[in-house]
């Protein structure tokens, strides 16, 4: 069983080794039923680097991001963090884990009894409990006027649209100053405009924390735009991972025609 | 013939299979519950919502039921002419059968369906998972809340439901019969002593842990989209009312034995 100690030195060791993958997936495999999702898919992200995951429907993007988060648990394979094999530690040490991630959900997933600022100021009530109140509000909205919500503070999340969501969503992703970003779908469901807009974001944030992002999506455009690297899923196996220009050069069949249908 | 072995073999496993997955999730939100962090603020929150917000409904209740013992007991006992013994009647049957077994189902009702719809949506829009995913236990910030405040809630709603039954009970009466309250509360509870009626109210709590445990435990488990979120609601407030009636047939008999 790991402990804070061991998971502290861990991520201090590859801290010092520039190179080493802050997010390690190791031939991952995970079955629903008798269904195969990912079929032993291998990829690495380092500090810095944004890596768009794509593919068609249902070829396990949005599972292999709850596979790295902890929410479901590999049949075999590792997820390894800062070298620390999630899928081998207890609940309490995922949570420490954890708290070094941020995460946006498909659908953002506010919570919905709660306000925009209520939802932003979750972790934090929770996490930084020495945090005054006056100190806690600050920092939300700091957090909401990075994602361009300021304005929004008191409103509930049924009363905004579903970019404000994904932007509150972001919010409160960043809140506890991530150091790996998980984006399930950013752009999905919204108009071309707020889609950029939501790229431009993750761009600049990028540009501001330098984390190890990995945004699953289905939009080509946007998958160029924010991520230094690609990698098409299919069938639960990595098809390709390289630059847009690799994925471009490729002779796969498969390859040329997710591109020419993008 | 076979189709009809396997049937009920599956049924028979799918019983068993319930109750070992709400042992299992009992164990995971018991030992959140008993581990810091501790959630006093979402507890405060729930005891209102547990409490509070059923305080209008379990008063209707305990007061309509007052009045029925009371119509009831005065018709029947004046036929064995035993007239007498009404207050000690309605004293005894709300506090030690109704009043009890009344919160718990009106409470299953509004709480059970409110805590399985509340968490069965939350658990099909991802807001379950963003909250383990923010690192926060599921299990400690939702379930552990939820259940105790209704382990809590529960007595103070039935002394709530006993004290409306006898006000009305005894109200009911007087129009058709003065009776004094104070001459009405002393010949109710002659010979009385706190055994009679404290372990029946305290049982409740053994209700509250029922329809916390069973509610949180459906919500938390749904799938599928809005008839996942009717179904958990549906099932939380059938499956937590039968088992309060159920648990009460243990507990009456338990309470025999150890308070004689």
């Amino acid at each position: 069983m790991a402990t804070s100690y061991d998971i502290a030195m861990k991520q201090k060791r590859s801290e010092e080794d520039g190179s080493a993958p802050v997010i390690a997936v190791n031939n991952l495999r995970k079955t629903f039923g008798s269904h195969m999702v990912l079929n032993g898919i291998s990829l690495s992200v380092n500090r810095g680097v944004t890596l768009a995951v794509l593919g068609r429907s249902g070829t396990g993007k949005s599972v292999l991001l709850r596979l790295i988060i902890g929410l479901e648990k590999p049949d075999s394979g590792s997820v390894c963090i800062h070298g620390m094999n999630i899928a081998g530690l207890a609940l309490d040490w995922i949570g420490e884990i954890r708290k070094k991630m941020g995460y946006l959900f498909q659908h953002a997933a506010l919570y919905d009894s709660l306000t925009v600022a209520e939802n932003v100021a979750f972790p934090l009530v929770h996490h930084r409990k020495n945090m005054s109140s006056s100190e806690r509000s600050k920092r939300v909205k700091q957090l909401l006027a990075e994602v361009g919500m300021e304005g929004n503070l008191e409103k509930m999340p049924s009363d905004i649209s579903g970019g404000m969501q994904k932007r509150v969503g972001l919010a409160r992703a960043l809140a506890l100053d991530p150091e790996i970003l998980l984006l399930d779908e950013p752009t999905a469901g919204l108009d071309p405009i707020s889609s950029g807009e939501i790229d431009d974001l993750i761009l600049t944030l990028q540009r501001e924390r330098r984390m190890a992002s990995i945004v699953v999506t289905h939009d080509m455009h946007s998958a160029r735009t924010i991520a230094n690297r690609l990698a098409l899923l299919d069938q639960g196996n990595v098809v390709i991972e390289g630059t847009f220009e690799d994925l471009q050069q490729s002779d796969i069949g498969f390859v040329e025609n997710f591109l020419k249908l993008s | 013939m076979n189709t009809a072995v396997n049937s009920t073999i599956g049924l028979i496993g799918g019983f068993f299979e319930w109750f070992g997955n709400l042992g299992i999730f009992f164990w995971q939100v018991l030992r959140a519950a008993v581990t810091p962090p501790y959630e006093w603020r979402e507890l405060i929150r729930q005891l209102d919502e547990v409490g509070s917000k059923s305080f209008p409904v379990v008063f209707m209740a305990g007061s309509a039921i007052g009045v029925i013992i009371s119509l009831e007991a005065r018709y029947s006992l004046s036929r064995f002419g035993a007239k007498s013994m009404f207050p000690a009647t309605l004293v005894y049957s709300v506090l030690q059968v109704m009043g009890p077994i009344i919160t718990g189902l009106v409470v299953s009702g509004r709480v059970g369906a409110g805590i399985g719809a509340e968490l069965a949506s939350m658990k099909v829009t991802e807001q379950i998972d963003a909250i383990e995913a923010s690192a926060i236990n599921p299990y400690r910030y939702l379930a552990a809340t939820r259940i105790l405040a209704c382990i809590l809630m529960l007595p103070l709603l039935t002394l709530v439901s006993d004290a409306c039954g006898l006000l009305m009970g005894w109200f009911a009466q007087t129009l058709v019969e003065p009776l004094s309250f104070h001459q009405f509360i002393q010949d109710g509870f002659k010979g009385a002593t706190f055994s009679a009626f404290l372990p029946q109210t305290f049982k409740t709590s053994v209700y509250g842990l029922i329809i916390g445990l069973i509610a949180c435990f459906q919500g938390m488990r749904t799938r599928g989209g809005a008839e996942g979120v009717g179904r958990a609601a549906t099932n939380s407030v059938v499956l937590a009312s039968l088992f309060v009636i159920l648990a009460d047939v243990v507990l009456v008999k338990l309470i025999l034995v150890v308070f004689p």
